[in-house]
This record gives structure tokens, sequence and C-alpha cells, in this order.
């Protein structure tokens, strides 16, 4: 069946557009203004289409074909279903915006021919679009580890560098570690049929301890793309390794397909749910948003900032998923939906806030060279563009109203709010108190995006080079402006999004929220408990208020300004180094949360020449639960190493003894 | 809509503008004579607004248009927080546009602006300042909400006026779980609004002040809005405080303007109350260090949490 007039045609074609474009890269691959100035758009443009084409057939129904490519009678089952759709559309909408900026982006330099990555970059963004249609394990996992493995690229575009290396290798390996809990995960969910399909597996009958080992090797699985705590090591070595562009589209969409992926197993492929299990990727969700805020407020790499912020917002989507799972487990359909919805919407939010932000940080570090914040500042003077669309996505990012931030994390907290009503006792005590945990982490957050924005964009610049930043060009702009028009869009309109996000739920799991006659403006999500929010007035008053603020001033008053030397309660002599460095900022949080952090802080005695103040911050995890695997496998190997002899005569042997073993065996 | 919104939101929002000044007046009278001072007029924060608005604005060579939006926008945040808190009556157009949970946002909204503002000029004490603000915030913020979450969840909703009127309509019981949340609240209160313990309204002494560092740089009308905004921000927490905790004589369901007349008086009164006891909790405490301030609001948290178990388990 070629379904050439359906959404699903049109999907598939623009995912191979894609594949071309990025085949076209290896055309002239020494071109840089062949390269990115006319591909990359041409990319960018696919992506908006993509975005369009699956926001109208949101509610279409699903829609299957069978693509005879592949192994011989192993051909590649495809579904599109409103949860593919509402992936494929934040895959698209925010990848546009990342393109058209990459276009403007990539410059002369060592490291990967931009051809080349023209072509691993469009490879990524097919991938991904193919993880999310795949319907059966085997095309799923193939596109899987194209995903994998073109992104791992992209991260190593600077391969000269050791560091960037050994973050690419991490990378690759907790991406493998997780794969392989994938296909495991696939293989018991066949539940003895050996088939493969999706479909297969809707209609497997598991007994409860084998659903329940998929679920958990899935959650492992996902749970390790997606930088779930504590598998998360491998974000803030990566995040920064990449080109911006590459760090954007990583976290802001590929963690998202394992967020897809986690959703596809537990509520379509996964029948025989137990409503226990939710408690697990709640747990580690309220852990994770916590961890992550946290190490995000301490750090002085604005990229690592981000990555770690990044764990935070996987966080709250997974403790979304969590208490989803646990409504669903004990039969509450309308706080399950909103729950859903709630994770859904914060999967579209952080998509196009921490693309924006991690674009606005490869905008600055074009202009500056600098990833260190505390050799940043000041900005704002310089880069206006970027500064002005990046607070935007820094406001989101804090969770503030009217921007889309606030919207999905205060569906979370009602959802929360009502957790004490499932009918389980102790279970119903503990949920509520992750609200608290949830409420801290995005009041840090707010903390955190003040860190990042006010020491970045604001102060005095605290190197004198920083008075050569330009501003970003007109694509550069574009891009973040795109990114930053979406984070406006998805806060002031949330009743049309979760219009679309209805739909999604009511497919996935059967559960909807109640309809409320509500006007455009106004969002209720449950009828019955009468809370509501408009983003829209709240806008508007403020607004108003402010207009009639700065009218009635300047009117009854006067306009007078003048300039002057800043104040500092007369001190003269202050300058741009004693103004709160990255370290300072975050000196609060590290003082508080000792407990989680490994410090290592060298202070200068007072009699010191050359006073040097150096501070580390390392991750307890890390040294907990990764440094002795190295020793671990180095010992494993040791122990094995007197099988390698070298000589040939010995290896024949052990093909000898092995095959006399196998034949043993079988016979 | 009924013909009574419309003026109950309008009487409320001019009463918060007007009546805020007048609350810090009356708080620094009280001080004054609980520490034996011959106490400035209560009228001063008004003769201080205007004289501020008529002065020249002096801003840094280096500020950015960042800085001089934010006093608007704190000012605004404020004023908008004031018309959906039911101080006055229930009937409120505004409240449905926020629920108690993003009115917290809106009041982080002030906070984080105020902060970026502090940062703008690039001065160590405005950085200093914006640090500790943030600190001091990101602690009772979740306090806030929590306490927010108790009371909503005994009037399971989050929407102001629907909390108001479940909690003044219940036969006069006493919530185990309201008593905490009280005595939590009490405590974010004074940090959020920079009194002591944690911060001296009266200072400028460096080393020790949080909200005064951050206005360092702002002068004349800026510096006005910012003052009247924190007014307005006090005024706000104390009718927060009223409508969970002490929501009695707030006109509720009914349409009659005599009820709203007649929480005129009942509001004046529960501010004087307010504002005395303040000040005597103020007088009492000594100002914490500034490493002590953590500990102040996580206990605060705890409360609010405490709070919020006790009333699961006892559902009450």
């Amino acid at each position: 069946m070629a379904p050439s007039d359906s959404s699903l045609g049109i999907s598939l074609t623009l995912l191979a557009l894609w594949c071309f474009i990025g085949l076209a890269g290896l055309l002239r691959p020494k071109s840089l203004g062949y390269v990115a100035r006319t591909l990359f758009p041409l990319g960018a443009l696919c992506g908006a289409a993509l975005a369009a084409v699956s926001a109208v057939s949101l509610a279409g129904a699903p829609e299957t074909a069978i693509l005879p490519i592949g192994l011989p009678d192993l051909p590649v089952h495809l579904r599109r279903d409103a949860l593919a759709s509402f992936f494929l559309f934040l895959l698209g909408a925010a990848s546009s915006g990342i393109s058209i900026f990459a276009a403007g982006y990539f410059r002369r330099g060592a490291g990967t021919l931009p051809g080349l990555m023209c072509l691993q970059y469009h490879l990524f963004l097919a991938s991904m679009g193919f993880v999310l249609l795949a319907d059966d394990a085997y095309a799923f996992m193939v596109a899987w580890e194209t995903m994998a493995l073109s992104s791992y690229f992209l991260v190593t575009t600077q391969h000269g560098l050791a560091e960037i290396r050994r973050a690419g290798f991490l990378y690759l390996l907790i991406a493998h570690v997780g794969a392989i809990s994938i296909l495991l995960a696939f293989g018991v969910m066949q539940g003895g049929s050996w088939q493969f399909t999706f479909d297969a597996m809707r209609s497997a009958q598991l007994d409860p301890r084998g659903a329940t080992a998929a679920f958990l090797l899935a959650l492992l699985g996902f749970g390790a793309k997606a930088g779930l705590v504590p598998l998360h090591v491998w974000l803030p070595e990566a995040h920064p390794a990449a080109p911006s562009p590459v760090s954007a589209l990583m976290s802001g969409v590929m963690l998202k397909t394992a967020v897809y992926g986690m959703l596809r197993v537990t509520f379509d492929l996964l029948g025989h749910a137990q409503w226990w299990w939710g408690l697990v990727p709640l747990g580690l969700g309220l852990l994770s948003a916590f961890y992550g805020v946290v190490f995000a407020a301490v750090q002085t790499d604005m990229k690592r900032l981000l990555a770690y912020s990044s764990i935070e917002n996987i966080g709250i989507i997974f403790t979304g998923l969590g208490l989803a799972m646990v409504f669903h487990g004990v039969g509450m359909p309308s706080l399950e939906a909103l729950a859903l919805i709630a994770l859904l919407y914060h999967s579209l939010n952080h998509a196009f806030i921490k693309s924006l932000l991690f674009l606005g940080t490869g905008a600055v570090l074009h202009s500056t060279g600098e990833r260190n914040l505390g050799r940043l500042g000041g900005l704002i003077h310089r880069m206006p563009w970027v500064a002005w669309l990046t607070l935007i996505g820094a406001l989101a990012m804090a969770g503030l109203p009217p921007l889309n931030g606030f919207v999905s994390e205060w569906l979370l907290l009602q959802a929360f709010l009502f957790a004490h009503e499932v009918p389980r006792s102790f279970v119903n005590m503990l949920l509520p108190m992750g609200a608290a945990l949830i409420a801290m982490a995005a009041a840090l957050a707010g903390y955190v995006m003040v860190k990042f924005f006010g020491v970045i964009f604001l102060g005095q610049p605290r190197e004198a080079s920083l008075a050569n930043a330009k501003d970003a060009g007109i694509l550069e702009r574009t891009g973040l402006a795109w990114l930053a028009l979406g984070c406006f869009a998805l806060g002031m309109l949330p009743t049309y999004v979760i219009r679309g996000l209805r739909i999604v739920s009511t497919q996935l799991s059967g559960a909807a929220l109640p309809r409320a006659d509500a006007p455009w403006w106004l969002l209720i999500p449950l009828p019955d408990r009468q809370a509501s929010y408009s983003a829209v007035v709240l806008f508007l008053a403020v607004a108003a208020v402010v207009l009639i603020a700065v009218v009635a001033v300047r009117l009854v008053y006067h306009r007078r300004v003048r300039r002057s030397a800043a104040w500092d309660c007369g001190y003269g002599t202050l300058d741009a180094r004693m103004q709160d460095s990255a370290e300072g900022f975050g000196q609060p949080i590290r003082h508080i949360f000792q407990g989680f952090f490994g410090v290592e802080r060298e202070l200068p005695s007072p009699f010191d020449r050359k006073p040097h103040y150096r501070v580390v911050v390392t991750d307890l995890i890390w040294r907990a639960l990764y440094a002795p695997v190295e020793p671990l496998v180095q010992r494993v190997a040791n122990a094995f190493a007197w099988l390698q002899q070298g000589r040939i005569a010995s290896y024949l042997l052990y093909s000898f003894v092995t095959l006399i073993v196998l034949l043993g065996l079988v016979l | 809509m009924t013909p009574i919104e419309i003026p109950t939101q309008a009487l409320e929002l001019a009463a918060a503008l007007a009546a805020a000044p007048l609350f810090v007046g009356w708080i620094n009278q009280c001080r004054a004579w609980l520490q034996n001072r011959s106490a400035p007029s209560v009228w001063l924060p008004y003769r201080g607004i205007r004289k501020l608005f008529s002065k020249d604005a002096v801003i840094a060579r280096n500020a950015s248009p960042l800085f001089r939006i934010a006093p608007y926008i704190v000012f605004g945040t404020m004023v908008v927080a004031a018309a959906i808190i039911p101080s006055m009556g229930t009937r409120l157009p505004l409240t449905a546009a926020a629920d108690a949970i993003a009115l917290v946002g809106l009041l982080a909204t002030a906070r984080v602006f105020m902060s970026l503002a502090a940062m703008d000029v690039g001065t160590a004490f405005g950085t200093l300042g914006a640090r500790r603000e943030m600190m001091v915030g990101f602690l009772a913020e979740p306090a806030l909400l929590m306490v927010i979450f108790v009371a909503s969840m005994i009037s399971s909703t989050t929407a102001l006026p629907a909390i108001t009127e479940h909690l003044a309509t219940q036969t006069l019981g006493l919530f185990p779980s309201l008593a905490f949340t009280g005595i939590a609240f009490t405590m974010v209160l004074l940090a959020e609004n920079a009194r002591i313990p944690i911060d001296n309204p009266a200072t400028h002494l460096e080393l020790t002040m949080i909200h005064e560092a951050l206005l360092l740089e702002y002068s004349a009308r800026h510096l006005a809005l910012m003052e009247w905004a924190s007014a307005l921000k006090l005024f706000n927490y104390a009718c927060i405080g009223f409508a969970l905790f002490v929501p009695w004589g707030v006109s509720t369901g009914s349409d009659s303007p005599i009820s709203l007349l007649a929480s005129i008086p009942l509001l004046a009164a529960k501010l004087v109350v307010a504002g005395a006891g303040l000040a005597l909790i103020e007088t009492v405490s000594a100002k914490l260090r500034v490493f002590r301030a953590p500990e102040f609001l996580a206990v605060a948290f705890l409360l609010a949490v405490l709070g919020l178990l006790v009333h699961l388990l006892l559902g009450a």
C-alpha cells in the first residue's frame, strides 16, 4: 500500500527528503555556502512542513503502512497515530527553528567537514522521525540505533580534542546499554509468539512477572536515553561537547523520543499494567528533578548548566508519567488524563525552551569564544537580540506566567493536588509530598535561570575581549525568534494546545478530560474543581497596569533622566571582577545542599603571593556507581588475559574445542 | 457576571493601592511604640513616594533597558496580585484568570525581575542582593505553595475565592493542619517581605541587607514604584493570610452592597491587628545571620509539609 495522499505518506516523504538533503551535502562537502545557506534552510522547511502535517493529522484515525524494505520476510511496519503525530509535531516544530539557526551558525573551522556534518544532522532528524513511526521492534531498533550513532558523530564533531572524544564515548556507551535493555524489553513483550510487530505485542498474553520485567527493562533503556538519574551522567558531558544546534536537538528533541518510547510501551504495548509500576518512574522522576536542578545551580559552564536543567525537566516529565500510571492503575481516568496532558505539554514546552536556550548559548559562544560563565557578562548591550530572546526562554524555563513553562507545571500541580484521593493507604499520603519536591524544583529553576541570564547578559563584562562581541546574524535571529514565539504562544493559548493533547490522551489510554464549556482564553482542566487559569487575561492585566503606570508617571510628573556612574553605596573603586561570579551565585545552594555534592576546594592562605581559589563540584553518583566499573572491567579483562597467547596454534585450538563442545551440546 | 463584581474589584484595587503604604506606616508606628521611640508620621511612606516621583531619575551609565522596565513590571504584577486576592469580597472577575498557584507564580515573576534588575548594573551589592533574594525565594516559594496546598485540599480547589468561601462558611472548628501552616505562612511572610529576622527594612548595612541591596541603584520614579510595590507585596501577603486563616467578614455569596461595605472596616481591623502583631514579632526577635536564613525557611517549609501530613492523617 502506498498511501501517497495520506498524512503518513507525506510524513514519510518528508523524512526521506531529510535523508536526501543530508546526502546532497556530500556533493560539495567543503562548500560552507552551499551546505549551510542552502541545505539547512531546506531542512528547516521540511521540519515546518512536518509540523504542519502532524498538527492537521492529529485528530485523524491511525494509519498503517508496510514498506517492503529491509531483510527478506521482514518488511518495515509503520503506523501513525495521535501519539506519533504529537511527537512528530514536536520534532518538526523545534527542528525547523534549530535548522534555520544552524544555517547561520556553522562556520569554517576544525572538525568534521560541513557536508559530512549535514549528512549526520539530517540523518539524525530523519531517524528520530522513524523512531516515532516504527510499528515493529526491528524498525524501531534500527531507527533507534541510527539516531544514537548519528548523534554520536555529531557530538564528536570537534574530534581533535581528547575530552570531546571521551564525552562521545561515554554517550555511546550509555546509549548502548540502554538499547540492549530496550531490545530485551521487546524480547519479553512478544510473549512467546516470536512476532515482533507492535500489534503482536499489544495482543500478547504476559504473566504479571514478565510484564513487570518488561516494564522495568524499558524504563532502564528509555531512562538511559532520557537522562534519568542515575543514568544521567552522559548528559552534562555530551551537551557541552556538541555544537550548540546539536545540543539543542539532543536536549530539546532526542530526549523526548525516550519519553515517547516510555509512553508507547507502558500505555500502548503492555496491557497488564500494575498500579504500583507508576511509583518507580514517579520516584526516579522526583529524584531527577531535584538532583538536576541542584546541580544546575552550581555549574560554571553555561552548557553544563543547561544539561543539568534538562535532567530536571526530564524528571518533571517522568514524574507526570508515574502519576498518570498510578491514576491509570487505580482507575481515576480524568486525573490520569490531566497528568498525561501535563507531561505531554511539558515535553513540548521543554523542546522549545531548551532549544532556545541552547541556541542562545551557541550565539554567545560564537561571538565570544567563551563557555565559562565566569568570563562573560554585560552581553545585553552587545547582543541585544540574543539577550532579549534568550530572556523569554529563561523566564519560561523558570516557570513564570504567562509563558509556557508555567502552564505545564500548573497542570502537574493540579494533578498532584488530588493524588491523595488515590484509594491506596500510605501511598496516598506520600504522593502529595511529591508536590512539595516539584514546587521546590520549580522555585530552584527560577534561581538557576536568574543565574544563567544574569551572569551572561547582565552586569559589566568580566573580560575586556567581550567588548568585541557581535550580535547574531539574521538567520540565527530568525531561529531564536521562532522558538521564542513558540514559547510565548504555547503559554498564551493553552486551551488550543490541550484540545490537541486531549486527542492524544484519549487515543492512548481511553482517559479523557471532562469537557469544559469555557471560552478560548480560559483554561479549566477539571470543571468540578473550579480552578482556572488564563494567561491572556493575566498578561493583559499586567500590561494594562504597566501602561497606565508609565503614562501616569510621565504625564503627571516628568520624564527627566540623568545618566551617571553607578552608586554602589558610594564605593568608587569597585570593578567588574567584584560582581558575583558563577561560583559565587551558586554558593548558597552549595552551602545548603552540601550533602549532594562532592566538593573539592583550594583556599588561598593569607600569605600567598598569587592567591588562587578553586572549587570543583563533582557528582557523587559518578563516584559511587560509575567509577568502580572501570577497575572492575580491568580486573575481569586481566583475569582472561592468559587466554591471549598471541600464537596462532592456540587460537586454532580454542576454535576446535569450541566446535567439539557445541557438537556435544547439539547432538 | 453579577452587578456586584465590578464594584468589588474596583474597591479592592483602590483599597490595596491606597492602603498599602499606610499599612507600612502603621507597622513603623507600632514598632516605635514598642521600642519607646517617637514615631514618624504614619503618612511618611506617602510623602516619600510623592517626593521620589518628582525627582530627577539618575541611572547608571551601563544600565540596560531591562533596568528601567523592571520597576513597572514589578509594580504591575503586584497590583494584579492585589486584584486577585479576595480581601473584601469573593466576587472578583479577575480571579478566574489566576488561581492560588498562579498567584504564587505572579509573585515569583516579580521576584525574578527584581533580581535581574539588581544584577543589571553589575555592582557587587546588586548581585549579592540578587543572590540572597533568590536564596530566600527558592525556599519561601515552595513553603507558600504548600500552605496553599493544604487550604486547597481542605476545600478541594485551588481557586482563591472558592477556598475563602469554603473556609469562611465552615462552622467554627479548628483545623489542626491550618495551625501548622499558619505558623509556616507567618514565617514566609516575614522572609518574603524583608522583615526581621531575615532582613531588616531599616538598615543599609552592606553585609546584612537583602531587599535594600536590590534597590540600591534605583532612584526617583523607579524607586518610588519599587517602594510602592514592596508595600503592596506586604499588603498582599497580609491579605492572603486573611483569606486563608481568618476569612470571616469577607463578603461571600451575597450580592448585596451592604456586606461589601461591611467588609471594609473588618479588613481595616484585621490590618491593624496584623500590623501590630508583625511589629511585635519584629521587636522581640533578633536578625539572623544570612546563613541562618535557610534554616529558618527550611523550618517554615517543613511545618507546611507537616500541615499537609496532618491534614492527610486527620482529614482536617
